[in-house]
């Protein structure tokens, strides 16, 4: 019997977990990215992974982390799905172990365990500060082996461009372009997982790599699968600003004993310490970024009235930074060309991960048979605010999930589907041909990259920490207006051979179009919740404030804790917002509030 | 000094497709403090205009992280193999020389193919033969010092620096390079890894592998992750020639 071929797009953790799991079940995987799987963007993370190890006599339990998860996410997430997470974190992290990764070790070589965001508990395993990385590289060289035995396939330097589905509506495979000879190609399988990361892109500049820009998705969107979630953008407090990118310093800064202040009056002011006495620097991300944003813009006490605070990490011990937190310090030294052993670092927030993305149920399916999703690129597991270093786990535990259930979903399915004929494949093919040839040929006036850096700065400006209703409508407008002005693009390099600029003309349309998802998904919620936080405005469209403080919208059960799930429609190329129920019955949700203990 | 670096200016060697003949191209950007060179090369896209006011496809290269994590960005910037988002303007004489790593073949301007060194990585094995993905027992706890050294080690992001610096990798030999072997030392060391100790040995005997090394200690110079290779290199050496020792008694 023929083996079953499954289609994995993406190599990050999520992805090579996946095409693990199918290898091990008997199956065949193509494996697509935009660079060799060894450079994906999850090796960015440095923090740390968390599963329940509970080796340092806190009795941390599962069941704690359970409930931080959904504590921190506001209550959005689906806590059945979280369940499965949590519960399968403590096996993971020995499975990376046997691989070889070289987590950081206490002196009697158990691996150490370190502090992070939102949790009170030490439950975050590390390999110093390149977890990530490290990470990576094991399940890298794993899938390695599998390419040596058979079973996978590489398409490195491919890009993802479209599905193509059958007569009754199912995908069964997809449409990529090799990025140096240009060749558009069909390629077919019985389940394609897209594992293709999140979309910071979308906002110019972010922590995230230049290949996050959530073409991917929105491609599957404008094909009819669901987005959920998408205005829950994360802001995190802490990167250093920069033009080409954001770059961040770990939460482990904080988690180490880093501290966040301003002068007020001469003087330092811990105001994270001052505002939060329960969690001090170490309050969840959605919570630190608002207030650094009020001190500097509201308050005007950023360092030279800039949008700048410090973290200061100077008061710990030089050696144990250089121990705990090397890789992190070694990023501010190159690209700033100071010493954060010896001054504390200005940083600000930046957009850093997307909680929502493609809706999936708790095996990973979207609403498209045949598709899945996983890893940052899927909805699942984090809600409205992810806690740091869950997302290492939920991209690696996520691909346990969809890669085996896409081998089952094969073998019960496949032998069902339709007919799909080669002239159906090629009519999708040319589509995606004749599309590239039209952008190849573009001669308008407009620069894909300065309409890029604009788009971001109209995001930030609209839709990042603070939002209100009157700016996320001026900024749908303005998101049309750059959809209409993509069409006068002019490209310079009209070739056919390793063509970035055609490329990133057609990945600049679908990130317009998942802008206008988040911001249409952020309009339509009124509520403040986790990372979307919405200020009420008056009668008059002017923002409230009562002695001094901007009035924000108070989380809103009732009509607001469902998953908002965005379709897109194909005749005005607009999203359309629904809400639906998802499972939230194991803990009743409570207030969120970080300024006391968190009570259970 | 400030006022004199209101723009920076670069001189980029181009080529078109693997076989076209390579050529030249100037480009001037405005300064910005913290600029680096992929960020120049960005702006470049946004304005693909040479000095001498011509017009022209924007420069292909590649890059993902823009943290000097991933490897991506490698070339040879005023005559050093380097990571290019991490190299600062204000740290480089100018005009500033970008060329391709020209160990690799070059696939269109500043980008390269780098997948002989994916290929070496198949060869020495650099991986633990685990039994698979699923649970089997707790895993050995392993000693915090050669845990450290397996660390740093870790690091090595494939970029490539240590190949292109090395005399002794190119088309002369069939050396595979500093980098894919210290990856075999590193599995070496891995209390499960261990257990194909002798397979990777065997496969840095032959043709290309270790002794093809003439310990110039390039590799060294250039590693962005400040990885000792020439001490691994050493003692990876010891370690294949007792190899081939006992491979002589055994027979
Ligand atoms: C700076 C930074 C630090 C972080 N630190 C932490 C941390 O400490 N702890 C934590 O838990 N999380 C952290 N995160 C988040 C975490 O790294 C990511 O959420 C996670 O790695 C995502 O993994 P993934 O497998 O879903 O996707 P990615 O690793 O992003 O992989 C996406 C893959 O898809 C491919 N791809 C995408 N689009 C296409 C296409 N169209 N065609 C072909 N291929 C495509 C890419 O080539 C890539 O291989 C951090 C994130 C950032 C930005
Ligand atoms: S020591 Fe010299 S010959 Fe050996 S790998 Fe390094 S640069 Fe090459
Ligand atoms: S050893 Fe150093 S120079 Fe060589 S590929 Fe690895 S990181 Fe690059
Ligand atoms: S872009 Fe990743 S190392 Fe430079």
């Amino acid at each position: 019997m023929a083996k079953n071929k499954i289609i994995v797009v993406g190599g990050g953790l999520s992805g090579l977990m996946a095409t693990l799991k199918i290898c091990e079940a008997g199956g065949e995987v193509d494996l697509f990215s935009y660079c060799p799987v060894k450079r994906s963007h999850s090796l960015c993370a440095q923090g740390g992974i968390n599963a329940c190890m509970d080796t340092k006599g806190e009795h941390d339990s599962i069941y704690e982390h359970f409930d931080d998860t959904v504590y921190g996410g506001d209550f959005l997430a689906d806590q059945l799905a979280v369940k499965g997470m949590v519960e399968a974190a403590p096996k993971l992290i020995k499975m990376f172990d046997r691989m070889g990764v070289p987590f950081t070790r206490t002196p009697e070589g158990v691996l150490d365990l370190r502090n992070f965001g939102g949790q009170k508990n030490k439950r975050t395993c590390f390999a110093g500060s390149t977890t990530g990385q490290q990470l990576l590289y094991a399940l890298d060289e794993q899938v390695r082996r599998w390419e040596v035995k058979g079973g996978v396939t590489k398409y490195e330097f491919w890009e993802f461009v479209k599905i193509f589905k059958d007569k009754n509506g199912v995908c069964r495979g997809i449409i990529a372009q090799s990025m140096n000879s240009m060749e558009i190609k069909a390629f077919k399988s019985d389940v394609v997982i897209l594992a293709t990361g999140g979309p910071g892109q979308v906002f110019g500049r972010c922590t995230a790599s230049t290949i996050c820009n959530g073409s991917a998705v929105s491609a599957v969107y404008q094909q009819g699968a669901k987005i959920a979630n998408p205005e829950f953008i994360q802001i995190h407090p802490t990167a250093i600003p920069g033009s080409d990118k954001n770059r961040l310093m770990s939460e482990a800064c904080r988690g180490e004993g880093g501290r966040v202040w301003v002068y007020r009056d001469g003087k330092p002011w811990y105001f994270l310490e001052d505002m939060y006495p329960a969690y001090g620097n170490l309050v969840p991300r959605d919570v630190a970024s608002r207030a650094i944003f009020k001190v500097c813009v509201h308050m005007d006490l950023g360092i030279n009235h800039d949008r700048r605070v410090y973290l200061d990490l100077s008061h710990i011990p030089a050696d144990y930074l250089e121990r705990k937190l090397g890789g992190i310090i070694e990023i501010y030294t190159e690209f700033v060309g100071k010493d954060p052993r010896k001054v504390p670092m200005e940083i600000f927030p930046s957009v850093h991960y997307s909680m929502g993305g493609i809706y999936v149920d708790r095996k990973h399916f979207t609403n498209i048979p045949g598709l899945m999703a996983s890893g940052e690129c899927d909805h699942q597991y984090h809600g409205a605010n992810r806690l740091g270093a869950n997302s290492l786990l939920s991209a690696a535990y996520s691909g346990t999930v969809s890669g085996p259930e896409a081998m089952k979903w094969a073998k019960e399915n496949v032998s069902k589907l339709c007919e799909i004929t080669d002239a159906e494949i090629e009519a999708a093919r040319k589509e995606v041909q004749d599309e590239y040839d039209k952008i190849r040929q573009m001669n308008g006036p407009e620069n894909a990259h300065k309409l890029h850096q604009e788009m971001g700065e109209i995001m930030y400006e609209y839709v990042s920490i603070e939002r209100d209703n009157n700016g996320l409508d001026i900024c749908l407008g303005k998101l049309k207006e750059i959809l209409k002005r993509w069409e006068n693009i002019g490209v310079t390099d009209h070739g056919n051979w390793a063509n970035q600029e055609a490329m990133f003309v057609r990945q600049l349309r679908n990130m317009i179009i998942y802008a206008m998802a988040i911001t249409k998904s952020a309009r339509s919620r009124d509520e403040s919740r986790g990372a979307h936080a919405k200020i009420m405005l008056d009668e008059n469209g002017k923002r409230i404030e009562k002695d001094g403080e901007l009035q924000f919208y108070p989380r809103n059960d009732e009509k607001f804790m469902f998953t908002s799930v965005v379709s897109f429609d194909a005749a005005t190329e607009e999203p359309v917002v629904t809400y639906e129920e998802f499972e939230h019955s194991l803990i009743k949700a409570r207030p969120r509030n970080y300024a006391v203990a968190k009570k259970e | 000094m400030a006022e004199q670096k209101k723009t920076v200016k670069f001189i980029i060697e181009r080529q078109d497709s693997p076989t076209s003949k390579p050529y030249t191209q100037e480009f001037e950007i405005p300064y910005r403090p913290a600029l680096n060179v992929v960020a120049s090369l960005m702006e470049i896209q946004k304005n693909p205009v040479t000095t001498d006011g011509k017009k022209v496809a924007p420069v292909v290269w590649e890059c993902n992280c823009l943290e000097k994590v991933c490897g991506a960005c490698m070339m040879v910037i005023n005559g050093k193999a380097r990571q290019a988002c991490c190299a600062l303007i204000d740290e480089l004489e100018q005009p500033i020389r970008l060329q391709p790593a020209r160990t690799f073949p070059v696939i269109r301007d500043l980008h390269i193919d780098r997948s002989v060194m994916f290929e070496s990585l198949k060869r020495v094995q650099a991986w633990v033969e685990v039994d698979g993905s699923w649970e089997v027992k707790d895993a050995p706890i392993q000693n915090p010092y050669t845990a450290t050294t397996a660390y740093e080690i870790s690091h090595c992001m494939t970029c490539g620096c240590c190949l292109e610096a090395c005399p002794n990798v190119g088309p002369q030999s069939d050396f595979i390079g500093a980098s894919p072997s210290v990856q075999a030392y590193l599995f070496n060391l891995h209390p499960l890894g261990k257990f194909d100790k002798e397979k990777r040995l065997e496969a840095l005997m032959g043709k290309g592998g270790i002794t093809s090394c003439g310990n110039s200690q390039n590799c060294v110079e250039v590693c962005p992750k400040n990885i000792k290779l020439t001490t691994y290199l050493a003692q990876l050496n010891r370690d294949v020639n007792k190899q081939a020792l006992k491979n002589i008694f055994n027979k």
